[in-house]
C-alpha cells in the first residue's frame, strides 16, 4: 500500500527560515535509509504558504487568494510517498524521523486510495499480449 | 490492559518487517548457519513480544534485538564448545571476543550491514537450490514474509513452503555454503540467479487476478521493494537497476490493465492517464542509472527501455516503433528465441509497414517450438489483413482461435475472422 506523509509546518517554516545544517543532514540520512529500505517513492519539501495561493470553488465562481494562509498548524511543510506492507510500517518509519521542527512537529500519515486493480483470467498469453508482446528471455511459447 | 498489548504487538510486527532481513543477515555471519541465524533472530522477537508490552519499546529497536540475539549465539558457541572440541575455530575466536571486553552493540549493528544484507541475497539464491527453494527463502528471510504468506501467494499448501524452506536450510549447511559476496569470476552468474528470482516473484504477483487471495497481487510491491533493496545494496550493477526499471515501468500499467467488466485490456488500448506516472519517472531513472553504468545491453535494460518506449509515448501513434524494433533485435543477439524475433516482427511491422513484419513472420512459420503458439497466426492474420489479403487472414486468425486456451482471446480472434468476410467460392 501507498501512505501520504504530511509534515506540518510552524511559525520558522512559515517566515522562511532554512532548516540547520544538523537537520538537513540528519534528514538526508533518514530519506537514504528509506530509499534503502525499498519504502521510498517520492518526496519534496514544500515553500512557506507566502509563495502559494487558494483557488476557492463556490458554484461558478472562482476566487484566487495569494498566501500566507493562517492556520500554521495545519499548513503541509513537505510530503512523502511511501510504499510500505501497513499503517504500523508507516507509523514506525516516521518514528524514526528526525524532528522537522524545532519543538513541537506533527506528521501526518494518510493512505493513498488503491481501487481493485485486477480483473478476470489474465493468463500468461494475455499479459504477453497486453504487454505488446513484451517478452522474456527464455520465454517457452508450448507454456 | 489489551488495547495497549496490541498496539505494541502492531508496533512489533512493523519493526520485525523492517529489521529483520538486516538482523538474520547479521547473524549469519556470526554463526554461518541461514537456519540458526533465522531461530536466533526469532528468539529475539519472542523475547521482545515478551517485555516491550511492558517496558516499551526501545529507542533504537535493531539494537535492542542484534544484541539479544547475540547474546543468545554466544551462549550456543559456548555450549557447542563444552559438548563438541570440533569446534576449536569458533572458541578461539570466543576467546578474542572476550579478551576484547564487551561488544559495543550500537557499532558492532552499523558495521557493514549493507554487506551482511547482500551476502544474505545470495545465500538466498544459491545455485545449489532448487527455484522454488530459492524463491520461498528470499521471501523468508528477506521479506519477512510468513509461510503461510508464502504459501497463500503461490497457491500452494503450507506444509510444502514450510518443508520447502526446511530443506533449503539444510541443504545450505550440508553444502557448507560460504558466507561471502561472490567472487568476480562467479559474480555475474549468481547476480542473474537473484534478478531471476525477484523477476520471478513481480511476475506471479502481476498475474494475479481478482477474486484470488489479496496476497497475490501484493508479490508484485514485494519485488519492487526487494529490487530497490538490491539497487541500493549494490548501486554499480546495471542490470539491477535495468530490473528495477522493467518492474516500475510494468507495475506502472497496473490500473490500466483492466476494463470496466474485468475484461483485460491490451496495452495499445488502454487508457494512458491511469498510468502511474511516478513509476514511469523512477523507472526512466533506473534505466538511466543502467545505462550510465554502461548496461544498455543488458537483458533486463533491454526490455526496460523497450517498456520506456512505450511509457514515453503519450498515444499510441507517439510510439517510437523503430526504437523498439532495434531493442528487439539486440535482445535477440543477446537471447536468440523466437518469441522475441515475432515481437520484432510486429514492430518492424508498426515502424515500416505491414509487409517488413511479414516477410519476418514468414520465417518464423517453420519455427518448430511456435507450431502451437497461437500469437503467431495471430500476428499473421493481422498483418496479412492491413495488406488486405482478407482470405489468407481469416484462416490465421481461425487457427490462432483454436490454439488459444483463453476463452474471451478466442472470441475476440474469431470476430477478427468474421470481419475478413465470407469464406470465398
Amino acid at each position: 500500500m501507498r501512505v501520504m506523509v504530511i509534515v506540518k509546518a510552524d511559525e520558522k517554516f512559515e517566515a522562511g527560515e532554512l532548516p540547520s545544517h544538523e537537520l538537513l543532514a540528519a534528514m538526508g540520512k533518514f530519506n537514504e535509509e528509506l530509499a534503502k529500505a525499498g519504502v521510498l517513492l517520492a518526496g519534496e519539501g514544500l515553500r512557506p504558504s507566502s509563495k502559494g495561493a487558494r483557488v476557492k470553488f463556490s458554484g461558478h465562481k472562482r476566487t484566487v487568494v495569494d498566501g500566507p494562509f493562517a492556520e500554521t498548524k495545519e499548513l503541509i511543510g513537505g510530503f512523502w510517498l511511501w510504499q510500505v506492507k501497513s499503517m504500523d510500517e508507516a507509523v514506525e518509519w516516521v518514528k524514526r524521523c528526525p524532528s522537522p521542527n524545532v519543538g513541537e512537529s506533527e506528521i501526518e500519515i494518510r493512505q493513498v486510495s488503491e481501487p481493485e486493480d485486477f480483473g478476470e483470467a489474465f493468463t500468461p498469453e494475455m499479459r504477453e499480449r497486453e504487454a505488446a508482446v513484451v517478452p522474456r528471455i527464455g520465454d517457452n511459447p508450448k507454456r | 490492559m489489551l488495547a495497549p498489548a496490541s498496539e505494541t504487538h502492531r508496533a512489533i510486527e512493523a519493526v520485525w518487517r523492517i529489521e529483520s532481513a538486516r538482523l538474520i543477515a547479521g547473524l549469519t555471519r556470526i554463526v554461518r548457519d541461514v537456519g540458526l541465524a533465522e531461530e536466533l533472530a526469532q528468539d529475539a522477537l519472542v523475547a521482545a513480544l515478551e517485555r516491550w508490552p511492558v517496558s516499551g519499546l526501545p529507542d533504537n529497536p535493531g539494537a535492542w534485538l542484534m544484541g539479544t540475539a547475540k547474546h543468545r549465539a554466544i551462549d550456543q558457541i559456548r555450549r557447542r564448545i563444552t559438548l563438541e572440541r570440533k569446534h576449536e575455530q569458533l572458541g578461539r575466536e570466543l576467546e578474542i571476543d572476550e579478551a576484547m571486553g564487551v561488544p559495543d552493540l550500537e557499532a558492532e549493528l552499523n558495521e557493514d550491514v549493507g554487506d551482511d544484507l547482500l551476502r544474505l541475497v545470495f545465500i538466498a539464491c544459491h545455485p545449489v537450490l532448487s527455484r522454488e527453494a530459492q524463491v520461498a527463502l528470499t521471501l523468508r528471510l528477506l521479506g519477512g514474509l510468513t509461510t503461510d504468506e508464502i504459501a497463500r501467494a503461490f497457491l500452494v499448501p503450507e506444509p510444502t513452503v514450510a518443508q520447502r524452506i526446511v530443506r533449503a536450510k539444510r541443504t545450505l549447511a550440508e553444502a557448507h555454503v560460504p558466507f561471502e559476496v561472490p567472487g568476480v569470476d562467479e559474480r555475474a552468474g549468481r547476480l542473474t540467479s537473484v534478478l531471476e528470482v525477484v523477476y520471478l516473484i513481480f511476475n506471479e504477483g502481476y498475474s494475479a487476478t481478482a477474486g484470488e487471495d489479496l496476497i497475490r497481487p501484493t508479490l508484485c510491491e514485494e519485488a519492487l521493494r526487494l529490487g530497490r533493496i538490491l539497487a541500493g545494496l549494490a548501486p554499480n550493477e546495471p542490470e539491477v537497476h535495468g530490473l528495477v526499471a522493467l518492474m516500475e515501468i510494468q507495475a506502472s500499467r497496473a490500473r490500466a490493465r483492466v476494463g470496466p467488466s474485468g475484461e483485460p485490456v491490451l496495452l495499445l488500448d488502454q487508457n494512458r492517464g491511469r498510468w502511474d506516472q511516478l513509476l514511469i519517472r523512477r523507472g526512466l531513472a533506473a534505466l538511466e542509472r543502467a545505462e550510465q553504468l554502461g548496461g544498455a545491453m543488458g537483458a533486463y535494460a533491454l526490455q526496460a527501455a523497450i517498456a520506456a518506449c512505450h511509457a514515453r509515448a503519450r498515444a499510441p501513434h507517439d510510439t517510437d516503433w523503430g526504437r523498439i524494433a532495434a531493442l528487439y533485435e539486440s535482445l535477440a543477439r543477446l537471447a536468440p528465441s523466437p518469441v522475441v524475433e515475432l515481437n520484432r516482427a510486429v514492430a518492424l511491422a508498426m515502424a515500416f509497414g505491414p509487409r517488413a513484419g511479414l516477410e519476418l513472420v514468414d520465417e518464423l512459420t517453420s519455427e518448430p517450438s511456435l507450431k502451437a503458439y497461437h500469437l503467431l497466426p495471430s500476428v499473421r492474420g493481422d498483418l496479412l489483413f492491413k495488406l488486405g489479403r482478407l482470405d489468407e487472414a481469416r484462416v490465421e486468425f481461425e487457427r490462432a482461435a483454436s490454439l488459444t486456451r483463453n476463452a474471451r482471446e478466442r472470441d475476440l480472434l474469431l470476430d477478427r475472422a468474421r470481419v475478413c468476410g465470407p469464406t470465398g467460392p
